[in-house]
């Protein structure tokens, strides 16, 4: 039997005006429910890692498939490497992506508008902006969300006086500023949750970047973690590297020591810690605790937890179809929440849709994260793992995977350094690029 | 219009495959390469493009690739976040992961 895609299945006909015989005929080519002539279409919400990969990988996979991206932003700020712009070393326009090579070199077609609500009955989201949009498949990529509830004294206003900067955009301005403001002999604090959130060595490298600026230019002042955790991703490569490079400047409070914070004082500046005395400081960073990003709670694609449980074969929503849901917002197995992480889900999601669509079997998944953390501009360090399927949940693949190796030459950290770059100038070019 | 035979017999068995499908998208089946593959963009770049630092491996020779892949898994080769890669896939993965890039 000849296998014959579709795509050639019209290059084919298209070379010999049988469309139009075809037309008359009333048959559509390949319109699940769209226009005559139409491929499906899938609409993507969210254009960070996930999404914007998987709207690109989608295309790359089936040019046929119509895929809108919607996104409320006008470009994307990552993330990864604002702890650089925090540390005075890089500046927001470095971490900051357009949509027009989706719209321009993939076809995406780009809306700049926000889903208010989703309709898994009917297949449909509605858009602030005004109208509807139908799909035969919807992938949900909204990232993360703060409970702000989960904290005494804590809700969205605070985050101006104490900014969480987990967010990277205008909370990163706001905490870089704090931090250019204070004086010398300063106090600064870093408050990171308990798990899961998202990028679980990110508070570790923005304390080590931060404390890289105040070293030179304010070296009488001090950083104090405050962690829900009693432990971290990366923690001896960190500390080990902290003693060395920052010598006293760097102190880590231990969840169970006094680092879990129950009660926020924005407006003197003052945490409440469940063991021992309240703690004020010049600037604070608090990361509130985490769940899936807002859009996914009214459509009945969370769990209990606030987070959305999926096939993590495909990331179909066990809980609502035709839906997929991928990144910080999925629970998908041993990942860890990372824009790595996210672009990889968005591949193997855009690949099972494809595979659904089309009527093919899709191989196994194969899934990597690979996180960087800069410790200072020449000192980087890395996580990674590859991981599989097995009894329907995404596991490390054994043998693999791991940390960089303690008690290395200088040399090995500036390579590490130059990697982290080279990694975010690649994975922000094939989720943007 | 002159048609050769051969692309009319060919038209034909298209037209009678295009009608009977269910009139879904019939899209190329995403091979298992690929799908180990893509996974490599993120540090390699789209196709193994890398803009960067990360060093290319689209269109580098199959052999090249998978001699690469083999020695990170062993040891044999020093590096620093490969080995912690390679060590994830078995022999028949590193020469489809290899044979994919190269044909970038």
């Amino acid at each position: 039997m000849i296998k014959l895609s579709r795509r050639k299945f019209i290059r084919l006909l298209g070379a010999t005006g049988t469309v139009s015989a075809l037309g008359t005929l009333g048959v559509t080519l390949g319109g699940c429910s769209g226009k005559p002539g139409a491929g499906p279409r899938v609409v993507v919400v969210g254009g960070g890692f996930g999404g914007a990969t998987c709207a690109k990988y989608l295309r790359r996979f089936n040019p046929s498939i119509q895929v809108t991206l919607v996104e409320r932003n006008a470009s994307f700020v990552t993330c990864p490497f604002s702890n650089t712009v925090l540390g005075g070393l890089q500046d927001m326009d470095s971490i900051q992506h357009s949509y027009d090579a989706l719209r321009m070199q993939h076809g995406v077609k780009v809306l700049q508008d926000q889903v208010t609500a989703i309709d898994p009955a009917g297949n449909r989201v509605t858009l602030q902006g005004g109208g509807e949009l139908e799909y035969d498949r919807l992938v949900v990529s909204p990232g993360i969300d703060f409970r702000w509830d989960s904290i005494e004294g804590l809700d969205e206003s605070t985050s101006d006086t104490i900014p969480h900067a987990w967010k990277a955009g205008p909370q990163t301005i706001t905490l870089r500023s704090q931090l250019e403001t204070m004086a010398d002999g300063g106090v600064v604090i870093i408050a990171p949750p308990d798990n899961p959130f998202r990028c679980p060595p990110g508070p570790y490298e923005r304390a080590s970047l931060i404390v890289n600026y105040l070293k030179t230019y304010k070296p009488r002042s001090k950083l104090l973690i405050l962690d829900a955790k009693d432990k971290f991703s990366k923690q001896g490569l960190f500390m080990q590297a902290w003693e060395q490079l920052y010598p006293g400047m760097i102190e880590w409070v231990k969840g169970s020591d006094g680092g879990k914070i129950y009660r926020v004082d924005a407006a003197n500046r003052t945490l409440h810690p469940e063991i021992g005395d309240p703690v004020t400081a010049d600037v604070i960073n608090f990361i509130p605790p985490q769940q899936a990003g807002a859009i996914v709670h009214a459509a009945g694609l969370v769990n209990a937890d606030g987070w959305c449980p999926v096939d993590q074969r495909t990331f179909a929503s066990t809980l609502q179809p035709n839906i997929h849901v991928i990144g910080d917002a999925s629970i998908a197995g041993k990942m860890p929440k990372s824009g790595f992480a996210a672009n990889s889900q968005a591949k193997v999601c855009a690949a099972a849709i494809v595979s659904e669509l089309g009527g093919t079997a899709m191989p196994d998944p194969s899934y990597v994260n690979t996180c960087y953390s800069l410790v200072a501009p020449d000192y980087g360090i890395s996580v990674a793992a590859v991981y599989r399927l097995q009894d329907g949940k995404i596991v490390k693949v054994e043998g693999s995977g791991g940390v960089s190796p303690m008690d290395v030459p200088a040399e090995y950290r500036r390579d590490e350094a130059r990697y982290a770059r080279g990694w975010y100038q690649s994975i922000t070019q094939d989720a943007f690029g | 219009m002159l048609v050769s035979n051969t692309t009319f017999r060919g038209l034909l068995v298209a037209l009678a495959i295009g009608l009977l499908t269910t009139l879904q998208v019939q899209a190329d089946e995403i091979s298992r390469a690929t799908l180990l593959s893509i996974s490599c963009a993120g540090c390699h770049g789209t196709d193994g493009k890398s803009p960067g630092s990360i060093p290319v491996i689209g269109g580098k020779s199959s052999d090249f690739i998978a001699t690469a892949l083999r020695q990170f898994s062993s040891g044999e080769r020093a590096g620093t976040v490969m080995g912690r890669h390679a060590t994830g896939y078995t022999d028949e993965e590193i020469q489809l992961i290899a044979d994919y890039f190269a044909g970038r």
